[in-house]
């Protein structure tokens, strides 16, 4: 740590649903983290072989699903009721057909596309709308804490999977309605781990100091606060990914995210689950590549909060 | 202490009201006329009719008055499609739900209680290494794709455990019943362990490295000794965590009884949806959201008990 000075706050992080819950978490705070800090935490990356793992990874499977349309794959959305239901390793389908003759290998790629974009995008959404709300209520605090505070904590009376599909499903089948719904779910949480950083900041000498020099709110905000508030959120939202992917895939799984044909994990999962007792190794490759990416997602999340210090 | 425990108690009023206006909006939210969608291709005149008994056709703000209060009397009012009582429909199905919940419990807390407690003895062994990479692969691993994979490997492949459904056998406590809940109950048990035992593991380590271990170290205490102290200090946080899991597991239930056609309040709700039958949507989310609102309370309760501490900030 090239900053000595630093103290520690514990931050209460009363996570909803399936979100990895831990009852606390250990946030660096007290000073503007410096340039050398980022580039330490850049270094301590650099160095831990399961992060750079898990990110070569991801980065190949965001590459396939970008490059989908111009590889050379056999057309997602083709079926061919002769071939149905290969097993892996079939010539010309490395990873079997569906139960509609389509390319297995095909489709896991272009499934990559959706079942990517319902995880990031609605964390993404909801890091801006939570981050705004949490900096507002955190700096501003008094009533405007305590209302926008108060109305998380009725979202936080709902089970994660069970608000997003109460919210799926109350607006109907659709990706829209379930990216909605998801990124309702997760406005909450980084809400709260937001609020709770730059509360404890706002108390801290260096911001007083700032204020009093004449710095205005917004620069106060943009300088002292940010840089601090940015790490853990970005370890917390790197979680809330792999939880999202998850619970994505589940909406699809239960008919309230994608619709046939599209191609999508827990779509696919859905639709293979009739065939179990035909194929029942294929029904199971949609789920493994929802794994495989929460997982990373997680690995990747543990290698940022030892790399920058905040612990769980 | 009583202090506390009161004001907890009269803090849950604001978030239940909350949590029933979320519920009333939402289902209020959805596109187009609850009846019409039931009834389909009818008569006009007839489904106005319908809406007026139903009191659909009163003013928002009123209907909610009217659906609390009708709540509040334990009224949660018919199916829309089967006419049946919806506390009838949901009183069976959550006696399911809540069976699956507790016995995935059981599991899944003694496993990562006694996983995580291993693991942040032996810190940095093997053992660790293992129980560790297993907690995050719990986490992130997408339950109803477990809860797949053990049909495929004992139902299809080994034949050993029926596939779907909770058996033909009229009490729960049969050996039929039994075996139609083991496969969930693993597969439901999965997130829980995992995050037991990361928390587990996390709390034994901090604790560890406390200065009074060493202090009963000193003293001449025997591990066991020790170990019981590292328990009654690990107590509150896993406590905190475990009760959480449980409200999970009954709230969060739906994607894994769908898998087995397990017939709770997750396929009740599922039903519900795709059957557009508002009167049961509301009252399956509102009991869902109730189970964890007085969950969360009983275990803010149990965690004053478990750490004085707690009451006196």
């Amino acid at each position: 740590m090239s900053n000595s000075e630093q103290s520690t706050v514990r931050v209460s992080l009363d996570t909803p649903g399936a979100v990895g819950s831990a009852p606390g978490m250990d946030v660096p705070v007290g000073y503007a983290q410096a340039r050398s800090y980022w580039r330490g935490v850049f270094h301590r990356v650099l160095r831990d072989r399961v992060t750079i793992g898990c990110t070569l990874v991801l980065g190949l499977l965001v590459f396939l699903a970008i490059a989908a349309p111009v590889l050379p794959l056999i057309d997602p959305d083709v079926a061919n009721s002769g071939d149905r239901l290969l097993p892996i390793g079939s010539p010309g389908h490395l990873l079997g057909t569906d139960e509609l003759g389509r390319d297995m290998l095909s489709r896991l790629i272009h499934g990559a596309r959706l079942s990517l974009l319902m995880g990031v995008g609605p964390v993404a959404v909801a890091l801006l709308v939570g981050g705004v709300l949490g900096l507002t209520a955190g700096y501003l605090g008094g009533r405007t804490n305590m209302i926008i505070m108060r109305i998380t904590d009725v979202f936080y009376a709902f089970p994660s999977i069970l608000l997003a599909v109460a919210i799926a499903g109350a607006l109907g089948a659709g990706i829209t309605n379930a990216l909605v719904a998801i990124t309702i779910v997760f406005i909450p949480p980084i809400t709260r781990v937001v609020e709770s950083v730059t509360t404890q900041l706002r108390s801290m000498d260096f911001i007083d100091a700032a204020r009093a020099s004449g710095a205005s709110t917004f620069s106060i905000i943009r300088t002292h606060i940010l840089g601090n508030v940015l790490g853990p959120v970005l370890v917390y939202a790197t979680v809330l990914v792999s939880v999202a992917i998850v619970i994505a895939a589940g909406l699809s799984f239960i008919g309230l995210g994608a619709s046939p044909p599209e191609a999508e994990w827990g779509l696919m999962l859905n639709t293979l689950r009739q065939s179990i007792f035909l194929a029942p190794w294929i029904s199971l490759l949609p789920g493994l590549m929802i794994f495989i990416t929460s997982m990373c997602f997680n690995l990747i999340s543990d290698g940022l909060r030892s790399a920058m210090d905040v612990r769980y | 202490m009583f202090q506390y425990i009161l004001s907890r108690l009269l803090y849950t009023f604001p978030i239940a009201i909350g949590v029933s206006l979320i519920v009333f909006a939402l289902v209020h939210l959805a596109p187009g006329d609850p009846l019409s969608a039931v009834m389909g291709e009818v008569d006009q005149t007839m489904i106005a009719e319908m809406r007026a008994s139903f009191g659909y056709d009163k003013p928002l703000p009123l209907q909610y008055m009217t659906w609390l209060g009708s709540v509040a009397s334990g009224e949660l009012g018919y199916s829309l499609r089967s006419g049946q009582a919806v506390l009838e429909i949901l009183l069976s199905a959550a006696a399911n739900t809540i069976a699956l919940g507790v016995l995935a419990s059981l599991l899944g807390f003694s496993v990562g209680i006694a996983a995580g407690m291993f693991a942040g003895y032996r810190n940095g062994t093997w053992l660790d290494k293992v129980v560790s990479a297993s907690a995050i692969a719990g986490v992130s691993m997408p339950h109803y794709w477990l809860a797949i994979v053990l049909v495929i490997v004992f139902s299809v492949e080994w034949g050993l455990l029926p596939a779907v459904g909770a058996g033909s056998a009229s009490s729960m406590f049969s050996w039929e019943s039994f075996q139609h809940m083991i496969l969930p109950t693993i597969a439901l048990s999965a997130i829980p362990c995992a995050i037991v035992a990361r928390t587990t593991r996390a709390c034994v380590m901090e604790i560890l490295s406390m200065e009074f271990v060493e202090a009963l170290r000193a003293r001449g205490l025997s591990e066991s000794r020790i170990t019981l102290h590292v328990t009654r200090n690990a107590l509150p946080t896993v406590l905190a965590v475990m009760g959480l899991q449980f409200a999970n597991l009954l709230g969060g239930s739906i994607l894994v009884e769908t898998v087995f056609a397990w017939p709770g309040t997750g396929s009740v709700l599922n039903q519900a949806i795709f059957d557009r039958d508002i009167p049961v949507l509301q009252g399956t989310i509102l009991l869902l959201a109730m189970f964890f609102v007085v969950t969360n309370l009983v275990i803010d309760i149990l965690q004053t008990w478990a750490d004085p501490r707690v009451s006196r900030h």
